[in-house]
Order: structure tokens, then C-alpha cells, then sequence
């Protein structure tokens, strides 16, 4: 046998242990679960209600931030300015921080005493246990997904495109709209889509911030904690399976959506 | 009337300067921007439309100091070299662009769209992807984009160098033809050729200044500038007819002088080129491969970077360069009868 041929052999072989690595667990959980035991799952209202909360408190997180976010990355992809390098670090540290240390920083930043808590309860919020709290965590935690994936994006499109927008008299805003936004649409959804996986699957931060509501990840740690792997096991099947639904359907809408959609009328 | 004016303007990016940049282009001009690549011809564009600021110097449109003007209210249409098409958006949007937020009524807009797409002749295109279209295509689109806003100058950026050839003198002659409408350009590029066929008016960008600004006869017949300079042939270029004679062989008629030319090109008006090195002067005519065989008088004898100049009178202005041996062999001075030939395969046919 050539070494050429051993060398790929080798390299696969590591290649295929990591697979197995990813996959093995996630099949024997799967595997473990008996049809029965899921369905039971299913029919308890509080985990079908756990689930729905984390899918739309993340969504809802995502789209309330990726309002200032996407901005924000077409800024960081087309301007020098000093410092720019500490705010990317800035934006990078969320990632880097042990997540209950993050739920800390969260709780400390909206708890009653807190100006944004009191400025909360002033209007008869209150953020800690509430589904907005549980949304700042998962924010947190998760926005770096999108203002990087949504920068890289924007530093794709020719700058020339939108020099020649304006030179066309377009505002800047429009020129942002039409031109920036669309030609980096595909980065800016998998961003998107990449910050609500993130917030979904989301415990550390969030448990800190607000037990209750439960989220997903609360109850299956909760079942686990109080009755153990068996308890726990048919609702993070469960709730494994609906964020694979929900990412692969994502994901065809944004392959369907092409490198340069539809004609834009703006 | 002046209706650009580019008042000492200077520019400094660290790596690259430009310095005392004066020069106006009037309301009508077809105006030239001449220089090698490298020589900030594109920057002085992007500095009229806004996409740089000068260090020094101000800008002036129609009267008006737009030095400080945002790149969207100026009103100059820039033609970018490789078009800068919109690829997410069909022909009819990238055209309508310009104007969608302005006309609200869509009949109206398609009718404007559509009436831009005609004079450019691409209207068949306007479904289109840009994607989908030639080079020659794109620049109609990119062009008639531009013309939606009504430029107050029309500012483009090399735009025959990205064209084949063939595609070159449907673009010359649509260019002149907006000019000859009224439209006000500002065309950038690095063929003599060019800057002689189109510009009413050259300036020469080179060493990082304006070197010289004229008319065609003053840039190159006085030319200050080694760049000029060095396009000695450039010296025998005339305006006349290209037409085929009984026997089937192409000539060109100059102010009544015929010049035998070997060219494919089909009949009708053009430019001849002959470069000064390819024309040699005797003193009486002799037989040679040469079929061009022209009597004239001597007008002048300059000397010249290389050798020496002769102007001769042939019916038409010629200029020879010849060695200094060779004057002196000849004994050449001026109002001696002389005889001047080249090739038909010097002489450069262009058409209009």
C-alpha cells in the first residue's frame, strides 16, 4: 500500500471516530426511547409548553435583535475606526464566557434593583421569570452568531454596488435596503437562523435568569435532577427532534432563497 | 458656458497623491481625460462623484461649490469600467432604479423605463438577468441607468477598454451621438486613439497632475507631455472616407488625396492612422512595395527626441521622422519638392 493511501486512510478514520462521536450518542438516546414513552412525553401539556415557549421566546429574541443587529454588521464590515478590533472582541465574548456567569451578568443587569429592572417594574414588568428576561439571556448568549455570520455577508457585497446606488441619488437608507441587505440575504437568514438555534438550545444563562417559565432545557434538566436519565430522556428526544425540524426546514428555505433572490422592487 | 470646474484640487491617500488638478469642462464638451493606468485618471471621476473627498482644492458644478456635496445629491452619472450592474435585480429594475422612488405610477415608470430602453436599443432585454447578457449588453444597461438621472455630466470610465472590438464603434458612435444631443461627458481612458476620434477636448493626466489641456491640435501637435510625445504616429491622423475602387481594392479619401489602404473594414467615414517612422522621403519617385507615392513640398524640419521631424505638404499635412544622416544625404530644407511614401499596411484605418 502507497503512503499517499495511508495517509487518507488515517485521516478518515479520525474523521469517521469524530462522526460517530456526534451521531453515537444522540442515536443511542433516540434508541433508548421507547414509541410509548415519547408519546406520553407529547401529551404532557407542560412540556408541549415548554417547547413552544423556547421556540417563540428565541424567535422573538432573535427578530427583536436583529433589528439593531444587521445594522450594525453592515457597519463593521465596511468601516475602519479606531478600537474596532476591542469591539470585536467585545462582540466575541459572549461566546467565550461560562454561560452561568453570563445568566449572573443578565440577572444582575435586569434584577429589581437594577435601572432597567426598575424602569421594568415601573410599567409593570417584572424581567426576572418572565418570559423578556429569559429572552435577554438567550439574546446574549446567541447574538454573535448573527452579527458575525450577517458581517461576513456584508463584506461580500461590492462596495462599488453601492457607490453606484448612490451615485443613482439613492439615500443611504435605501441604498441599504435594495442593495446591501438583499446581496447579503443568505448570510444574514443562516446568521439568523444560527442565533435561534443558539438561543433555543440555551440552558446555563437561562436557568439563572428564570427557572420558571420552563424552557425545554430547564424541564429536561429538572426531570433529570428529580427522577433521573429515564424521566429526562423521551423530552430532550422530543425536543432534540423539533429543532432538527425546525433547522432543516430553515435551511431549505434559505438554499431556495439562492445567492441573489428574487427581483426586489424597493 | 463652464459647468464643471475642478479648482487645484489636490489629493493625498498615503500611497497615492495627486496635485494641482485644474482643469473645466463646459456645458456640450465632449472632454477627454488622457493618461497611462496607474495615473489617478479613475480617481479624478470618483472625486467629481463624491466617493473621496480632496485633501485641498474645490469642485465646482454648474456655478456651484459641491466640494462637500453627499455622492447623492450631485447629479453627475458615473459609468463604472465593469458596469456595476445590480445582479439581483432584472434590467427593467436596474434601469428603473434611479427613479422608482420619484415616479409612483407604475404605467408612467414603464413607460420612461421603456422609452430609455429603446433609445439604447436594448429594450428586448428588460426581462432579462443581468447575469445572462454580453459585456456590450451590460454597458447599455449600466449606460442607461446612468442617463435615467439625467446627469449633469456624464462621467465614464474607460468604457470601450472591456469591449471587443467589434462592439467598439457601435459604442464610439451611440457615445457621440448622446453628446451630439447635448449630454455633457467626461471619458476617461488610456488610447490616443480614443481621446483623438471622441474628445472636442483632451486634458493629459499624468505624474500625478494635469500636464496638459487642449484641443486635439494643441495636445498633439504641441504636446508637453512624454506620454503625447511618444505617440509620434499619432501625428498623421486624418478624417476621410474609406471606399473601394473599380478594381475591388479599399481606398481612403483624405481632402481629395487618395490613400491606398489594406483594411476589411466596410466603406464609410473613419480615421487613418500612419505612424511618422512608417513614411520615407526621396527625392524623386522610385519603384518600391510601397503603393502610396505622394509629391509635396517641405513646410518644416524639427528636430526631434530621436532623429528629425520633416513636415511635408502632400495635399494633406504629412509629418516624417527621419534620421539625421538621412537629411543631410537628401539635403532637405524647407520648400524643396519631395516625395513621400509608406506602405498600405502602415496606414490604420478606424472607423467612425
Amino acid at each position: 500500500m502507497n503512503s499517499t493511501k495511508t495517509f487518507y486512510l488515517v485521516f478518515s478514520l479520525l474523521g469517521g471516530l469524530i462522526l460517530l462521536f456526534i451521531i453515537g450518542p444522540l442515536v443511542g438516546m433516540v434508541f433508548s426511547t421507547s414509541p410509548v414513552q415519547l408519546f406520553e412525553a407529547v401529551g404532557e401539556a407542560e412540556v408541549r409548553n415548554s417547547i413552544w415557549l423556547t421556540l417563540w421566546v428565541s424567535m422573538a429574541a432573535t427578530m427583536v435583535f436583529a433589528i439593531a443587529a444587521v445594522p450594525f454588521s453592515w457597519l463593521l464590515a465596511r468601516k475602519n475606526f479606531r478600537f474596532k478590533q476591542l469591539v470585536l472582541g467585545i462582540i466575541d465574548l459572549p461566546v467565550v464566557i461560562p454561560h452561568s456567569a453570563a445568566g449572573i451578568a443578565v440577572l444582575g443587569f435586569i434584577s429589581r434593583e437594577s435601572a432597567v429592572g426598575k424602569m421594568a417594574s415601573s410599567i409593570g414588568i417584572d424581567l426576572v421569570g418572565n418570559p423578556a428576561g429569559i429572552a435577554l439571556a438567550m439574546a446574549f448568549v446567541s447574538i454573535p452568531f448573527l452579527i458575525n455570520a450577517a458581517r461576513d455577508g456584508f463584506a461580500t457585497v461590492p462596495e462599488k454596488l453601492e457607490k453606484a446606488a448612490l451615485n443613482m441619488g439613492a439615500s443611504r437608507f435605501r441604498v441599504f435596503m435594495s442593495i446591501s441587505l438583499p446581496l447579503a440575504w443568505r448570510s444574514v437568514v443562516s446568521g439568523f437562523i444560527m442565533m435561534f438555534a443558539r438561543g433555543m438550545s440555551e440552558f446555563g444563562a437561562v436557568v439563572i435568569v428564570a427557572y420558571h417559565p420552563m424552557i425545554a432545557p430547564v424541564i429536561i434538566y429538572e426531570r433529570f435532577s428529580s427522577f433521573g436519565l429515564n424521566y429526562a430522556r423521551p423530552v430532550a428526544v422530543l425536543f432534540l427532534a423539533v429543532c432538527l425540524v425546525f433547522f432543516i426546514f430553515l435551511r431549505l428555505i434559505t438554499n431556495r432563497i439562492g445567492t441573489y433572490g428574487n427581483s426586489q422592487n424597493v | 458656458m463652464e459647468i464643471l470646474r475642478m479648482y487645484n484640487i489636490h489629493f493625498n491617500a498615503g500611497n497615492f497623491a495627486m496635485y494641482n488638478v485644474d482643469f473645466s469642462v463646459n456645458q456640450g464638451d465632449y472632454f477627454i481625460l488622457l493618461g497611462p493606468s496607474g495615473a489617478g485618471k479613475t480617481l479624478i471621476l470618483e472625486l467629481i462623484a463624491g466617493f473621496f473627498q480632496p485633501t485641498k482644492g474645490d469642485i465646482y458644478l454648474q456655478n456651484k461649490n459641491i466640494t462637500k456635496v453627499p455622492i447623492q445629491e450631485r447629479e453627475v452619472g458615473l459609468l463604472f469600467q465593469d458596469f456595476a450592474i445590480f445582479p439581483h435585480m432584472s434590467v427593467f429594475d436596474n434601469i428603473a432604479y434611479p427613479v422608482r422612488k420619484k415616479i409612483s405610477n407604475k404605467v408612467k415608470l414603464n413607460e420612461i423605463v421603456s422609452q430609455m430602453a429603446r433609445e439604447l436599443e436594448i429594450e428586448h432585454l428588460l426581462k432579462r438577468n443581468p447575469a445572462t447578457l454580453s459585456g456590450g449588453e451590460q454597458q447599455r444597461v449600466a449606460l442607461a441607468r446612468t442617463l435615467m438621472i439625467k446627469p449633469t455630466v456624464l462621467l465614464l470610465d474607460e468604457p470601450l477598454a472591456a469591449l471587443d472590438v467589434q462592439l467598439r464603434s457601435g459604442t464610439r458612435s451611440l457615445l457621440r451621438h448622446l453628446n451630439q444631443k447635448g449630454q455633457t461627458i467626461l471619458h476617461v481612458t488610456h488610447d490616443y486613439e480614443e481621446a483623438a476620434i471622441l474628445g472636442q477636448r483632451i486634458a493629459v493626466v499624468e505624474n500625478n497632475t494635469i500636464a496638459q489641456c487642449g484641443t486635439y491640435d494643441e495636445i498633439f501637435h504641441h504636446p508637453r507631455s512624454s506620454f503625447i510625445a511618444n505617440f509620434i504616429g499619432i501625428r498623421n491622423f486624418f478624417k476621410g472616407r474609406l471606399l473601394t475602387n473599380k478594381a475591388g481594392s479599399k481606398q481612403l479619401e483624405v481632402n481629395g488625396v487618395i490613400i491606398n489602404i489594406l483594411t476589411d473594414h466596410p466603406d464609410g467615414n473613419g480615421y487613418a492612422v500612419i505612424r511618422s517612422e512608417d513614411i520615407f522621403l526621396s527625392s524623386e519617385p522610385v519603384e518600391s512595395s510601397a503603393t502610396n507615392i505622394l509629391r509635396g513640398v517641405i513646410t518644416s524640419i524639427e528636430p526631434a527626441r530621436l532623429g528629425f521631424e520633416i513636415g511635408i505638404n502632400a495635399g494633406i499635412p504629412l509629418i516624417a521622422s527621419i534620421s539625421k544622416g538621412s537629411v543631410e544625404k537628401l539635403g532637405l530644407e524647407n520648400g524643396k519638392e519631395i516625395w513621400a511614401g509608406f506602405k498600405s499596411t502602415a496606414v490604420r484605418f478606424v472607423s467612425e
